[in-house]
């Protein structure tokens, strides 16, 4: 059997799923240049908490494995460190890509943890409504949602950031915040036309 | 190199930050800025760069943003051509909208659209996004850092900490490497220090893993406190606020979880610039770090009053003795044999 070319015509959106993943990433992402050679992986600080290197999810996007892709824990297990992004011999965006993943994986409620997503959201909500992150807001309804045993030992921790003023209480909102609520509004509208 | 009397001129991106849990860098930096001729100008009305998180849930509103901020600063820039941000995370956030807005032109439209509705718009490559170290080294100058110094900090052993954001992914290839980059160490060594050449100097922190798993962050944590404490560091030095907040206030948690007893104090580079530059201490944010700076400090000279309602110092066992062990009964068995 010979490997067939995905023709054009084709109408399954699994045979897309790189494209896709591909024209929602920030830069131009160089998913189709991976050549699983794994230095991703073996770079990966945090890779041992994966279900997938980053290496064979790649080779699951580009398989069309839409939904085993976007629930898989690598994405919100990424650190963010780039360590994979400067040694990757075919330039990929990697990082880049695992925004995309979760920003995809939440749009189809496929990750399996909600903790990393609504931390994720509880940030940006305090952003969009001060146009500041507000840590103390943060982390109550984070940590009372997801880490409620968590709590007590982290009392020491949160009234040493309160005495030494390193945390305020009250969040701060910005000048601006009519404007940038317009522009975010807008944004979203852009987002959701693609 | 610049001459000694150049004021230089930027606009400065101080991020959330600055304003709380790394208030330390902030005070520190004000200290030093007129005597490296920073000019620094905030630019009004900025808002939150959008950290990690927003760009993972949503493209178009991230970068609008974080664009935002760019657009007025450009507005604002009366000539100014760089932005200079403190924080890793936001540098990062201000170089990759400028970056990736050239690379994929259908971001830059589509962030463009959005900034219109607030009566905006920023033309990427109109501004040079900058990180302050690198600013300080290139375009202050080690030569203008060194004529500063006045307290040499001889025998203060320093473990020199960049984390990520900053030396990678670099794209305009300010930086010497990418995983090991020499800046911090030059500086360090011109304020007199005795620098550590550790291998994890831009490992991972564990970012916002602290809040969503956090036994990935406490691993992570744990590999960069013992590596410098391998290396008989006083302390580690720090450019990032989220790296210093994760090693500084999470420090305790690990110890906790790895049943570890370890107390290695985490300050920003410009605190012990101020240091060297002979400022008092109270005024860089010395004593805002959980894990007291206070007996590294010490070493070399630096005292510190003592806070109130600080931490206080653990009981010392009073015994010369160790723990009561148990005895092969001699007596005893002769006893039951009875």
């Amino acid at each position: 059997m010979t490997t067939q070319p995905v023709s054009p015509l084709d109408t399954n959106p699994n045979l897309r799923f790189l494209e896709e993943v591909s024209a929602a990433t920030a830069g131009v992402a160089r998913l189709e240049m991976c050549i699983q050679c794994g230095t991703c992986g073996g770079s990966c600080p945090s890779s041992a908490d994966m279900d997938h290197t980053p290496r064979m999810l790649f080779a699951m996007i580009r398989a069309g494995m839409r939904e085993a892709a976007l629930r898989s824990n690598t994405p919100w297990m990424c650190v963010s460190c780039y360590h994979c992004v400067v040694r990757c011999p075919q330039d990929v965006h990697i990082t880049d890509v695992m925004y995309t993943l979760k920003g995809m994986a939440i749009s189809a409620q496929l990750y399996r943890d909600s903790t990393a997503p609504d931390f994720s959201r509880t940030f940006v909500d305090m952003v969009e409504d001060y146009g500041r992150s507000y840590e103390f807001g943060l982390a109550t309804r984070h940590y009372l949602k997801h880490y409620p045993l968590r709590l007590p030992g982290m009392v020491p921790m949160g009234l040493g950031l309160l005495t030494k003023k390193r945390m305020d209480i009250q969040p701060h909102k910005i000048e601006g915040i009519d404007q940038l609520q317009a522009i975010l509004n807008r944004a979203k509208e852009l987002e959701a036309a693609q | 190199m610049n001459d000694t009397a150049t004021r230089l001129d930027y606009m400065f991106y101080p991020g959330c930050s600055m304003e709380s849990s790394a208030k330390a860098y902030y005070d520190s930096l004000l200290a030093i800025k007129d005597d490296l001729g920073l000019n620094l100008k905030e630019i009004n009305d900025w808002n939150c760069c959008g950290a990690t998180e927003y760009v993972g849930i949503s493209l178009t509103p991230a970068y609008a943003l974080i664009t935002r901020n760019l657009a007025l600063a450009a507005e604002q820039a009366n000539g100014t051509k760089s932005v200079v941000a403190p924080c890793s995370a936001c540098y990062l956030n201000l170089a990759k909208a400028d970056h990736y807005m050239q690379e994929r032109p259908v971001l830059g439209t589509r962030v463009n659209q959005a900034l219109a509705a607030g009566n905006l718009h920023y033309d990427p490559g109109t501004l040079e996004i900058r990180h302050l170290l690198d600013v300080i080294i290139n375009d202050v100058g080690l030569d203008r850092v060194k004529e500063k110094v006045v307290r040499p900090l001889k025998g203060l052993r320093i473990a020199p900490y960049l984390g990520c954001m900053v030396p990678r992914p670099d794209y305009d290839g300010r930086w010497s490497d990418p995983e090991h980059p020499n800046e911090l160490d030059r500086l360090l060594k011109v304020l007199g220090a005795e620098v550590i050449d550790y291998p994890l100097k831009t490992h991972c922190c564990g970012g916002h893993m602290t809040q969503i798993s956090p036994s990935t962050a406490f691993e992570l944590i744990r590999r960069l406190i013992s590596s410098a404490d391998q290396y008989n560091a006083d302390l580690m030095v720090t450019l990032c606020p989220m790296c210093q907040m994760n090693l500084d206030a999470y420090q305790n948690e690990t110890n906790r979880h790895f049943h570890t007893d370890y107390h290695m104090p985490i300050v920003f580079f410009t605190q012990v610039m101020g240091l060297a530059f002979g400022k008092d201490p109270k005024s860089l944010g010395f004593g805002m770090e959980l894990v007291d700076a206070r007996p590294a400090l010490s070493r070399i000279g630096v005292e510190l009053p003592p806070e109130e309602g600080a931490e206080k110092p653990k009981r010392r066992r009073t015994k010369k003795t160790g723990l009561p062990m148990p005895v092969m009964p001699e007596d005893e068995t002769e006893e039951v044999n009875e």
